[in-house]
C-alpha cells in the first residue's frame, strides 16, 4: 500500500495518501471560518476560567479572579428588591390595619401582595376566592371558625391552627364514638338534631331525645342553639355553610371520631407585612367582620 | 502527519494505547473532581438521615417517578427564592441515594414543601390533586391509600443506606421497625423516634395497617425542614 499524498485532479485538494483498491481519499482541510470560531471558542473558555470559579483543587477551588459566586448574587438581587418594595413593606408593617385601610394607595399594595401570597400558599386548601372545601373554611362565606375580625385573622395566620406552635390555636373534640363515650344510637339522634339546626331536618324523626343529648354533651361548646364558639374553635352549627359535609353520614362521622383541621403557622414562610396583607385580602373577600 | 497515522494504524498495540491515553484526558476531567466532593458539602446544623417511614416513602417517591414532573432543587435565583425560600444547599441532599434534584417542573418544586401544607391536605391531595386544586395535572395516587407498605425490609434498607455512607447508628437499625410504625400511629408515644430523628412529623394512618401514603406524605412533610437557616448565612456556607 503506497502512502504517497497527491493533488486530485478534479478538485485541487489533497488526498491522504491512503488507497484502498484503488480509492483515494480527500484531505479537505477544516473551512476557515470554523476553524477560527473554534479556536475562539477556546480561548473565550479559557477567559471564564479565570474569571469565575472553575477549577477544583484538593481541597477548595480556584474562586477566580472576579470573586463571582452565585449565592451571593442572588443575595444581593433579593435585597435590591427588598429595598425597592422597602418603603411599602415597612409602611404596611408599621400602620394599623385602620390606617392601611385608611390610605388607598397603601391599601392596594397591600390587596396586591395578599393577592400574590394567597394564591402562592392558601389556595390550595381554601380554594380560588377563599370558596372554601369539604374539611377547609369558606373564608368568603364569613364561616369564621376562630374569628374574622383583621387581628384574629392575623393571629390565625401567624401562629396557625394546631401547628404545633406554642401560641396556635388549638382546642379538641372528644372522640364520642371512638372512645366510647356515647353508644353509636345516641350518636344517630344528635345527628339528626344537627340536621335540624342545619335547617335540612331528617323527615319524620323525634329529635327530642338528640337535644337533650346535645345540651348535655355537645352545648358546651356548640352552644345550646349550635352559634358555635370561637373561644375554643368550635364550628357554628346553625348555618348552611358547613366545614365537614352536609348530610346525617357525615354529621355521624364528625362526632364519632372528629376531623380537627391543621393550619400551619406561616410567620416561618411568610414575613410580617406580608401576613398582614392576606389578612386584609382574606378579609375583603366579603366574610370579614 | 499521514505517516505517523499509518503507524498507529498498522500497529494495534500502539493504537490501543494511544486511544486508552486519549480518553482517560476526558476521564480524569471528570473523575477527579469528585474526589473532593465532601469539601462541596455545607457544614449546616440539622442535617439527619431520614427515618425509616420516611426513607420508605422516598422509596415509593422514586418508584412512581415524582422528580419527573417535580423538582427538589431551589436554585440560587431571585424568583427562585422568592417562591420557594431559601435556596437548596448540597448538605441537605447529602443523605439522597440518589438525589432527587429533578430538572423538570410540571409541578411545583417540592425542597420545601415540608410544613407548607397540613398532613390532612397532602392525604387528600394525594388521592384526588384535582378536587383541591382543579387546574392540576397531577393524576391520582389513591392506590397508594389503598396499599399496604412492605415494612419486612426495613432494616436491610437502612443498612444498605449505611454501606454508600448515610450514617445510621446501630440504634437506629435495631430500632427501624419499632420507629416505622410509632411514626405512623398519631395515638402512639413518639417520644424515642423524636430522640433519634428530631422534627419528624407523625402521619394520620387509618390506626390499623401502615400504607404506602403514610410513607409518601411522612418524606413529603420533612423536605426541606431539617436546616435551619435563622442561624446561617451565605458567608458561613461559602467553601
Amino acid at each position: 500500500m503506497p502512502t504517497k499524498i497527491e493533488k486530485d485532479s478534479v478538485t485541487g485538494t489533497d488526498t491522504t495518501g491512503h488507497v484502498w483498491d484503488g480509492v483515494r481519499e480527500l484531505n479537505t482541510p477544516l473551512p476557515k471560518w470554523w476553524l477560527y470560531t473554534f479556536i475562539a471558542c477556546i480561548v473565550f473558555a479559557l477567559g471564564q476560567m479565570l474569571l469565575y470559579p472553575s477549577v477544583p483543587y484538593g481541597v477548595g477551588y480556584f474562586h477566580g479572579l472576579l470573586g463571582y459566586s452565585q449565592r451571593k448574587s442572588v443575595d444581593k438581587a433579593v435585597a435590591e428588591v427588598t429595598a425597592l418594595r422597602g418603603q411599602s413593606l415597612q409602611a404596611i408593617q408599621k400602620a394599623s390595619f385602620a390606617e392601611i385601610q385608611a390610605d388607598p394607595k397603601l391599601l392596594a399594595t397591600a390587596m396586591t401582595a395578599g393577592r400574590i401570597a394567597f394564591a402562592e400558599n392558601c389556595q390550595p386548601c381554601h380554594g380560588a376566592g377563599g370558596g372554601g372545601r369539604l374539611g377547609y373554611p369558606a373564608l368568603a362565606a364569613g364561616a369564621w371558625i376562630w374569628g374574622g375580625k383583621l387581628p384574629e385573622i392575623q393571629q390565625t395566620l401567624i401562629h396557625g391552627i394546631r401547628s404545633g406552635d406554642p401560641d396556635a390555636r388549638d382546642s379538641q373534640m372528644p372522640k364520642f364514638g371512638v372512645d366510647g363515650l356515647l353508644k353509636p344510637e345516641q350518636i344517630g339522634q344528635i345527628a339528626e338534631y344537627v340536621m335540624t339546626l342545619y335547617g335540612t331536618p331528617v323527615p319524620n324523626v323525634d329529635v327530642a331525645p338528640g337535644k337533650a343529648l346535645f345540651a348535655e354533651n355537645c352545648a358546651a361548646c356548640h352552644g345550646l342553639n349550635g352559634e358555635g364558639k370561637r373561644e375554643v374553635g368550635a364550628p357554628r352549627l346553625a348555618s348552611k355553610v358547613h366545614l365537614n359535609g352536609l348530610s346525617r353520614a357525615d354529621v355521624v362521622a364528625q362526632i364519632n371520631n372528629p376531623r380537627m383541621g391543621v393550619m400551619p403557622a406561616w410567620n416561618t414562610r411568610l414575613n410580617e407585612a406580608t401576613i398582614k396583607s392576606l389578612a386584609l385580602y382574606v378579609h375583603a373577600f366579603g366574610g370579614g367582620e | 502527519m499521514a505517516i505517523r497515522h499509518e503507524f498507529f494504524e498498522k500497529n494495534a498495540i500502539f493504537l490501543l494505547v494511544g486511544t486508552l491515553l486519549t480518553v482517560a484526558v476526558g476521564g480524569i476531567v471528570e473523575v477527579i473532581p469528585l474526589f473532593t466532593i465532601e469539601t462541596t458539602v455545607e457544614k449546616v446544623q440539622g442535617v439527619r438521615p431520614y427515618s425509616p417511614l420516611e426513607l420508605r416513602g422516598r422509596d415509593i417517591y422514586v418508584r412512581e417517578g415524582c422528580y419527573l414532573c417535580h423538582s427538589q432543587q431551589i436554585r440560587a435565583l431571585r424568583d427562585e427564592v422568592e417562591r420557594y425560600g431559601h435556596y437548596s444547599l448540597a448538605a441537605e441532599s447529602m443523605y439522597d441515594h440518589p438525589f432527587q434534584w429533578g430538572s423538570k417542573r410540571i409541578g411545583p418544586d417540592l425542597s420545601r414543601v415540608g410544613g407548607k401544607y397540613s398532613s390532612e391536605w397532602h392525604y387528600a391531595h394525594m388521592q384526588n390533586p384535582q378536587a383541591l386544586v382543579p387546574e392540576s395535572l397531577m393524576p391520582k395516587y389513591a392506590f397508594l391509600a389503598e396499599t399496604p407498605l412492605e415494612t419486612g425490609d426495613i432494616q436491610a434498607r437502612l443498612r444498605t443506606n449505611r454501606m454508600v455512607g448515610v450514617p445510621y447508628t446501630d440504634d437506629q437499625i435495631t430500632n427501624a421497625s419499632v420507629d416505622l410504625f410509632a411514626q405512623a400511629d398519631p395515638n402512639g408515644d413518639p417520644a424515642a423516634l423524636m430522640k433519634r430523628y428530631p422534627k419528624a412529623n407523625l402521619v394520620a394512618g387509618d390506626g390499623r395497617r401502615v400504607t404506602e401514603l403514610d410513607a409518601v406524605v411522612a418524606y413529603l412533610q420533612v423536605l426541606g425542614t431539617m436546616v435551619n437557616f435563622a442561624d446561617t448565612s451565605t458567608e458561613k456556607l461559602q467553601q
